[in-house]
């Protein structure tokens, strides 16, 4: 069991075109970031700075932002969905 | 001379344009250097709130005109919200029935402002950001293209227009032969492909600085990282002398600045606007060159609140 995470495709050049990547033993977001990090290098730093989660990127767990959770420290469960989405372009 | 805009007007649509060149000059960088001016060009003075409203109108302007768009078609196309306020005003101050898709994170101010204005919105997966609503959109038109006018913002001729027509000769009129540099972001591309052509016939030398965010995953809402997206049909790289990288913190933190230090409440991507306008300011100011500075202000920062606590979730 894992939790799938949905990729943006801004950020689809790190997963090699992956839209979804399937994290294993993670228990918080936080963990889900670091196991990220290990399989897509360069994903870390596109998601935090030294403050936490990006302001311009929202993290949801389901249909939950997780500023309005726990924020990184968020608990996940196998089979849960975490969706990264990015702020939106032009026009 | 300069043609004011009248008193009295017989439709919306002809408050659109001749927007007001305020100057900056309480930002620090900018102090002390009198021979250097940098000026915005406020585009939320236009109705729908946005630089986006020239655009839509040309675009619905020029279709009536030669017949692709009539009363019996429903206007369609994808936004990330300013193009979809403007084609909603503009639609219901001519009667014309408008659709309009956009990624479902698209701020809720856009939605129920376009909403108040009667259009029917139809959203598109987020992860796919705007290019998804794109796609979307012509899925919808090739199913029945007889039911749809599809401007289709990213290629129609009438879009970087508004800008040849409008914008430029605006700034040129206000400012004539002091003017030297003009900034615009890329999002569309339309208001710098259209007020380039038209300040390069101008007869001396103006720089055309297009700003794009400086990689694919980015906060500045309303602009494109060109080498990662679908390229709009009507831009042209070759257009702009330059084309200058911001960072989205450079934008944000622009745009916050420009609220307490200069009463200007703006959103990230005039932020960012700003922010390269400044950078071509200290060039000058270091070469001890004298300067005239254009940047687009393309709308008011209340478009980009955070949601409310009742807002919060999405649905997929």
């Amino acid at each position: 069991m894992a939790v799938i995470v949905r990729i943006p495709t801004p950020l689809r050049s790190l997963t090699g075109g992956n839209e979804e990547v399937h994290v294993e033993e993670a228990g918080t977001v936080s963990d889900v970031i670091d196991r990220l990090e290990v399989k897509h290098a360069g994903m870390k730093d596109r998601l935090l700075d030294d403050k936490g989660v990006r302001k311009f990127i929202n993290i949801y767990v389901g249909e939950e932002d997780i500023r309005f959770l726990d924020g990184l420290r968020t608990a996940v469960k196998d089979g849960e969905q975490i969706s990264i989405v990015p702020a939106i372009a032009g026009g | 001379m300069k043609l004011h805009r009248a008193r009295t007007l017989d439709r919306i649509l002809d408050a659109v344009g001749n927007t007001p060149l305020v100057r900056l000059a309480r930002l620090k960088e900018l102090q002390r250097a009198p021979d250097v001016k940098v000026y915005a060009k406020l585009e939320f003075a236009n109705p729908g709130g946005s630089v986006k409203d020239r655009a839509a109108r040309q675009m619905i302007l020029d279709a009536l005109a030669d017949g692709r768009l009539t009363r019996d078609k429903i206007l369609v196309d994808s936004t990330s919200g300013n193009t979809g306020v403007a084609y909603a005003m503009i639609g219901a101050a001519l009667g014309l029935k408008v659709e309009l898709v956009m990624p479902r994170n698209v701020t809720e101010p856009r939605k129920r402002v376009a909403r108040a204005f009667g259009a029917k919105l139809t959203f598109s997966d987020p992860m796919e950001g705007s290019d998804g609503a794109i796609k979307q959109v012509r899925e919808m038109v090739d199913k029945s293209p007889e039911q749809y006018f599809y401007p289709d913002q990213y290629s129609n001729p009438s879009n970087p227009r508004a800008h040849y027509l409008g914008t430029a000769k605006e700034i040129l009129d206000d400012l004539g032969r002091e003017l030297t540099h003009f900034v615009a972001g890329l999002g569309t591309s339309g208001t710098m492909m259209g007020s380039t052509r038209r300040l390069k016939e101008a007869g001396f030398p103006i720089r055309c600085v297009a700003v794009e965010p400086d990689q694919p995953l980015h906060g500045l809402e309303g602009l494109k990282h060109m080498a990662s997206s679908l390229v709009p049909a009507i831009y042209d790289p070759h257009v702009p002398d330059e084309i200058m990288p911001v960072g989205t913190d450079e934008g944000w933190d622009m745009s916050d600045r420009l609220a307490r230090e200069e009463g200007l409440h703006v959103g990230h991507s005039s932020g960012a606007n700003v922010w390269a306008a400044v950078q071509l300011a200290k060039q000058c100011i270091a070469r001890g060159e004298p300067a005239t500075i254009v940047a687009i202000v393309c709308d008011r920062g209340d478009r980009y609140f955070a949601p409310m606590k009742w807002e919060r979730s999405y649905v997929w």
